[in-house]
């Protein structure tokens, strides 16, 4: 990562002339959403007394009240939109380019639903997946991609009065990450936390060993504190080891130590991909406060260092096998 | 009467699990050993190619590659794996002797046939030392079963003995790594 006073020169001299006119904007469109806001609340409430007191059922109150808030939602969509886009173009592309000047940002892509799949991290089926901020490029010699990613499934059921529901639960949110491996490969080697040697210990591996739902057999590793966090799957036992040097073991832990969030890897078609979970919406802008803040970049920065990072933490740069 | 052949039947299917078990685990024992015996060839065929590279240079270093090419065909020769196993961990020590050597001659390293050959012999180091984990690993395995109860009466009577481990040289968390890449302490 590059330091921190080089960040600030360029947080002086290539963002701060380009957040100035957006902080304008920003004020307008806020004083424009709250006046919508209170014009709407205003009205709805009028319209929410006149229903009540023409209508026999209190509950028809409802339907104004709805009505104000979808109104409320379309004007909020209408007024912010244009300055969103300009704000992740403007300001995201730029710190992007400053993180290395071969990464390319485009804010409405997002890893390919297949890449995901390949993965074979989650292998729940999806029902609704979305993404945004996409970065592709090359860091050294390593060509990476990664972007935000929301993926999701649903249950529907009947509820005692027959109407059906339908319920959505996340798999997976955060980052996904991809990047070309430095080792060649052809199997499939999965590394997922494991929830269950904290719990079970030593019996937990039993258990993993019978291993239901997965391709594969579980890979049991010498590094104690590596088997502790995480839990290995591959289908073929050399390869597991020959990706998971002691090396990169010590490099993942020390990752997902720092991140401090659970961590999901894995090695298909000799690509790495990792999945960084993440429960906040990153590289959106602000629009109640001054986006004129230093620490507001400093923290765009780091949610893109969490993913451009694993390049250097995990040093897939470096290539003296056969791979190059 | 009927009880007395359901627990003969519970005890036989018990057995037989057991000794399924034990001799499953012997044969990935065997498997993997065959992938460190294909990794370990791949080995011997790059001496003669780094010999005959480095041989025009490394003039102080003669009788090291000569006596790691008669290595080479003892180890193609020998027989049994503790033969095996015992030549190349003889083989280890002048090959890290020859790529330490090469530090010395800038021309030499800087070659297109040597990085070449660096890149293979990086490659293949890093493979046998992932199929010798993967041989402890399922040596573990069989061990414990053939030494925890109830297995190791089976075992006892199948005359299966304790497999040893691949002794891991000191060297082995740091394979041999040429050039200016280090891979080791960097975190």
């Amino acid at each position: 990562m590059k330091p921190a006073e080089q960040f600030q020169a360029f947080y002086q001299a290539d963002l701060l002339p380009h957040l100035a006119p957006l902080e304008e904007r920003r004020k307008r469109i806020a004083r424009q959403v709250i006046t919508a806001g209170v014009v709407t609340a205003l009205v709805t409430l009028v319209a929410c007394v006149v229903v009540i007191l023409l209508t026999p059922d209190p509950g028809f109150a409802l339907i104004p009240l709805v009505v104000g808030l979808i109104l409320y939602f379309v004007l909020f969509a209408r007024y912010t939109r244009g300055y969103v886009a300009e704000f992740k173009d403007s300001i995201i592309g730029r710190i992007v380019k400053f993180v290395d000047p071969n990464l390319t940002y485009q804010q409405n892509e997002c890893i390919p639903q297949w890449v995901y799949n390949q993965s074979r991290i989650f292998l729940t089926g999806v029902d609704r997946y979305r993404g945004e901020d996409m970065v592709r490029g090359k860091v050294g010699q390593t060509q990476i991609q990664f972007s935000e990613l929301h993926s999701q499934y649903k249950t529907e059921h009947t509820d005692s009065k027959g109407r059906r529901r339908t319920q959505w639960h996340t798999i997976f949110k955060g980052i996904f990450f991809v990047a070309d491996f430095n080792k060649h490969f052809h199997g499939e080697t999965v590394v997922l936390p494991d929830a269950a040697e904290k719990l079970f210990g030593r019996l937990a591996q039993t258990f993993q060993s019978w291993n239901f739902t997965r391709k594969g057999d579980l890979v049991r590793l010498e590094d104690v504190a590596f088997e502790q966090r995480f839990v290995v799957y591959s289908d073929d036992q050399v390869e597991a080891r020959y990706i998971l040097s002691p090396s990169l073991m010590a490099r993942i832990m020390a990752y997902a130590e720092r991140t401090g969030r659970a961590i999901y890897l894995s090695f298909v078609a000799s690509n790495i991909y990792v999945a960084i979970t993440n429960q906040k919406d990153s590289f959106e802008p602000k629009l109640f406060s001054s986006i004129l803040d230093m620490r507001l970049a400093q923290e765009y920065l780091e949610d893109l260092m969490l993913a451009v990072g694993i390049v250097e933490e995990l040093n897939l740069n470096l290539r003296i096998w056969t791979k190059q | 009467m009927t009880g007395l052949l359901i627990a003969v039947g519970v005890v036989l299917l018990l057995l037989a699990l057991m000794y399924n078990s034990l001799i499953g685990k012997r044969n990935q024992v065997d498997s993997v050993f065959s992938t460190v015996d294909v990794m370990l060839k791949k080995r011997y065929d790059l001496i003669p190619n780094l010999v005959a590279t480095v041989k025009g240079y490394l003039q102080h270093e003669r009788e090291t590659l000569e006596h790691l090419t008669q290595l080479r065909t003892q180890a193609l020769n020998s027989r049994t794996d503790d033969e095996k196993v015992a030549i190349n961990n003889q083989i280890e020590g002048p090959l890290r002797q020859i790529l330490v050597a090469v530090e010395n001659y800038p021309d030499l390293k800087a070659s297109q046939n040597f990085l070449h050959l660096q890149g293979s012999l990086n490659e293949v180091e890093e493979q046998i030392s992932a199929a010798r984990r993967a041989f402890n690993a399922a040596v573990l395995q069989y061990n414990n079963a053939v030494q925890m109860f109830p297995t190791n009466i089976i075992a006892g009577l199948m005359s299966l003995r304790q497999r040893a481990f691949f002794e891991v040289p000191a060297e082995e968390r740091q394979p041999v790594r040429i050039g200016s890449f280090s891979d080791g302490g960097k975190k």
